[in-house]
């Protein structure tokens, strides 16, 4: 006999597929007949489509696929169109902005011009989308929590690759677009701008990292812990709420003291996830824009601590009399 | 039973993903204050591999000073002939065994005619010779007392193991799309990284500016780029991976770029850089056309040093130990 599990759930319930609720004038079919999928259902729900696609989604699709294939046919040419290069080398491969000396202007195709129409057509791609999460939201008479949330995510996007190099004059701040190469950057970032680590804003940033995978953990556990009570059948609980939620929330109460609310975790968890992209885009604008050595600047405000000598003194060779370059 | 099995098919699966991965455990010591991240990483499987690497040969026994020298007995003797005859046998012998063990003394000198530089072999090792006292008189700040001899690099190979030649252009064909900049593909002098495959020409070669950092808290004029930041982090991951050790060997943790802090191992490796550099353009790049084809590079260019050639993975070639304690004769020129 099958039991109930809220996890992986092995007993799927199935009935007819349905269509969702009739959509307000303006708006287009949704498109695609549902369908069932058993082992989705295990992960989520069973039922896959049917999609609003709109003239927004279109629109995003296209210039996302133009940018993502702009950047493949790169890496792929890179290697001199070897399909076994292109996938060995995945990891490594990527297309660069132009070289600093290029400045604001438009870089030759192989120098940059490449990066540059990539880069357009997938931050269009991304406002696109955006609008389209805040209007889907508003059609369906939700709030635009998700829409404002996936601009936090769009703001750091726009500071590392549009508003930063605009402010220093140079595409070549930019960040390339590939995987491990993105990465390399991150660190040559941090080492040029005398360790990201004494920039508060992105201290603030891991801090809120940190702290949404401890809320989600904690949100998560909390709920899964209740699930024998129905915790996490929301539609059950307005009509009988039962004790799950309360348990829930004393839990904590008597574990810590303050416990947060069915409501009000879910602004915790809002409020980190948002902040995180949010602080994190303010110390990448100011990195190079205001201040050029975070740890002279931590050392300058007291933020960096001296600490005991351990070594003998060393001189920069270079300030020495003869010194070759 | 078909579920379980299926999880274990996975999990085994995961675990090949870390086939690629070093071992533990790894031995770390600490170099610096404590708790500032100052510590140096070592796996000992690989450090017991290389200690066999890193042991000296055994060393001739010393020679007669007396005698008349080595050009009244020898012709052609371009460098060596203030060295007694003695001598001057000890350290031809000593440079076979640490150079050409297989080839033999032929493998620089003509049988028929010892004296005749018909071989450019001969070239290249007087050149060397010299290179090698200039090493030892004028970069004492990168090399003290310990110095180096021949064996230091060649290690009994002919071409020391790790030597290296400027990179072939990227065939760019029309140069319409897929420019590499000169980076993101696996570089073997960058550790596998996809940073710059090709740190050294602009720095052991010619001299681009390695410093990135700005000397004050709020800009001041410091163009350098992000970008450039990149090729200064290539040319450090080549020295952090020919001496084997992490970036804070040599760095403060908490500020790269700051002097005061730094451990005193950095001052040896900026003379070191420099060394190098004069090095390449003092003594390899004369040989250029001394070297045949098969002994150059994509480019046509001479084999050149970087801070492998010598330290092969070592924080110290040969864990310092001074083989020029027994070859006075290599310490400065006579």
């Amino acid at each position: 006999m099958a039991d109930y599990q809220n996890l992986f759930t092995t007993v799927q319930v199935t009935g007819p597929t349905h269509h969702g609720v009739p959509l307000p004038p303006g708006n287009e079919e949704r498109l695609g007949e549902p369908m069932i999928v058993h082992l989705l259902g295990r992960l989520g729900n069973a039922q896959i489509g049917p999609v609003y696609l709109g003239g927004l989604g279109l629109i995003s699709l296209i210039l996302g696929t133009l940018a993502f294939n702009i950047i493949g046919m790169n890496m792929l040419a890179s290697v001199n169109w070897d399909p076994i290069q292109f996938v060995r080398q995945l990891f490594w491969l990527a297309l660069e902005p132009p070289a600093p000396g290029n400045g604001l202007g438009l870089a030759p195709m192989n120098q940059g011009g490449w990066w540059q129409i990539a880069g357009l057509f997938l931050t269009a791609s991304m406002l696109f989308w955006w609008a389209r999460v805040y209007r889907r939201a508003r059609q369906l008479g939700m709030g635009t929590h998700v829409a404002w949330a996936f601009a936090a995510a769009i703001w750091l996007f726009l500071v590392v690759g549009l508003i930063r190099p605009v402010l220093m004059g140079s595409w070549g701040e930019s960040v390339p677009f590939g995987i491990f190469p993105h990465l390399d950057w991150t660190a040559a970032f941090s080492l040029r701008y005398g360790n990201l680590f004494y920039n508060p804003f992105h201290a603030l940033s891991i801090a809120f990292l940190y702290g949404s995978a401890l809320l989600f953990a904690m949100h998560g556990a909390t709920i899964l812990a209740v699930g024998r009570y129905g915790g996490e059948r929301e539609i059950e609980q307005i009509v009988d709420r039962g004790t799950a939620s309360e348990r829930a929330a004393l839990f904590w109460r008597w574990t810590m003291g303050f416990n947060a609310t069915m409501e009000s975790i879910h602004r915790w968890a809002w409020w980190f996830a948002v902040l995180c992209p949010l602080v994190g885009g303010i110390g990448i604008l100011l990195t190079g824009t205001v201040v050029d050595n975070w740890y002279l600047w931590a050392v300058k405000h007291g933020v960096a601590p001296p600490y005991p000598p351990v070594f003998d003194p060393v001189i920069d060779p270079a300030t020495l009399q003869g010194a070759k370059p | 039973m078909k579920i379980k099995t299926l999880y274990f098919a996975s999990l085994i699966g995961l675990m090949s993903l870390l086939v690629g991965c070093e071992r533990f455990p790894m031995d770390s010591v600490q170099h610096g204050y404590r708790g500032t991240g100052m510590v140096q990483v070592y796996n000992p499987r690989i450090l017991a591999t290389q200690d066999a690497l890193n042991t000296a040969p055994a060393e001739l026994p010393a020679a007669s000073t007396d005698g008349p020298k080595s050009k009244a007995l020898y012709k052609n003797v371009q460098v060596l002939g203030d060295l007694s005859g003695g001598e001057f046998i000890r350290l031809m012998t000593a440079m076979t065994a640490w150079v050409s063990p297989q080839e033999g003394c032929i493998y620089c000198h003509n049988p028929a005619n010892f004296a005749e530089d018909s071989k450019y072999t001969k070239i290249v090792a007087r050149k060397m010779i010299q290179m090698t006292w200039q090493i030892n008189s004028e970069y004492k700040n990168h090399v003290a007392e310990t110095g180096v001899t021949c064996y230091t690099c060649h290690r009994g190979n002919p071409v020391p193991a790790q030597v290296w030649f400027t990179l072939p252009d990227q065939n760019k064909g029309a140069d319409f799309i897929g420019d590499l900049a000169g980076q993101n593909t696996p570089g073997k002098l960058v550790n596998l990284s996809s940073l710059p495959t090709d740190p050294l020409t602009p720095y052991l070669l010619e001299d681009k500016p390695i410093r990135v950092n700005g000397t004050t808290a709020l800009p001041t004029g410091n163009r350098q780029s992000t970008k450039q930041a990149e090729w200064t982090y290539g040319l450090m991951t080549h020295m952090s991976n020919s001496l084997g050790v992490n970036c804070t060997y040599c760095h403060n943790s908490r500020s790269f770029s700051s002097w005061e802090n730094s451990p005193p191992q950095r001052v040896t490796a900026y003379y070191g850089i420099r060394m190098a550099r004069d090095l390449n353009n003092a003594y390899m790049l004369p040989l250029t056309e001394t070297f045949p084809d098969n002994r150059k590079g994509a480019k046509g260019d001479v084999a050149k040093i970087s801070c492998a050639t010598c330290h092969q993975g070592a924080y110290k070639p040969l864990y310092g130990y001074s083989m020029l304690k027994s070859h006075p004769e290599l310490a400065a020129t006579r």
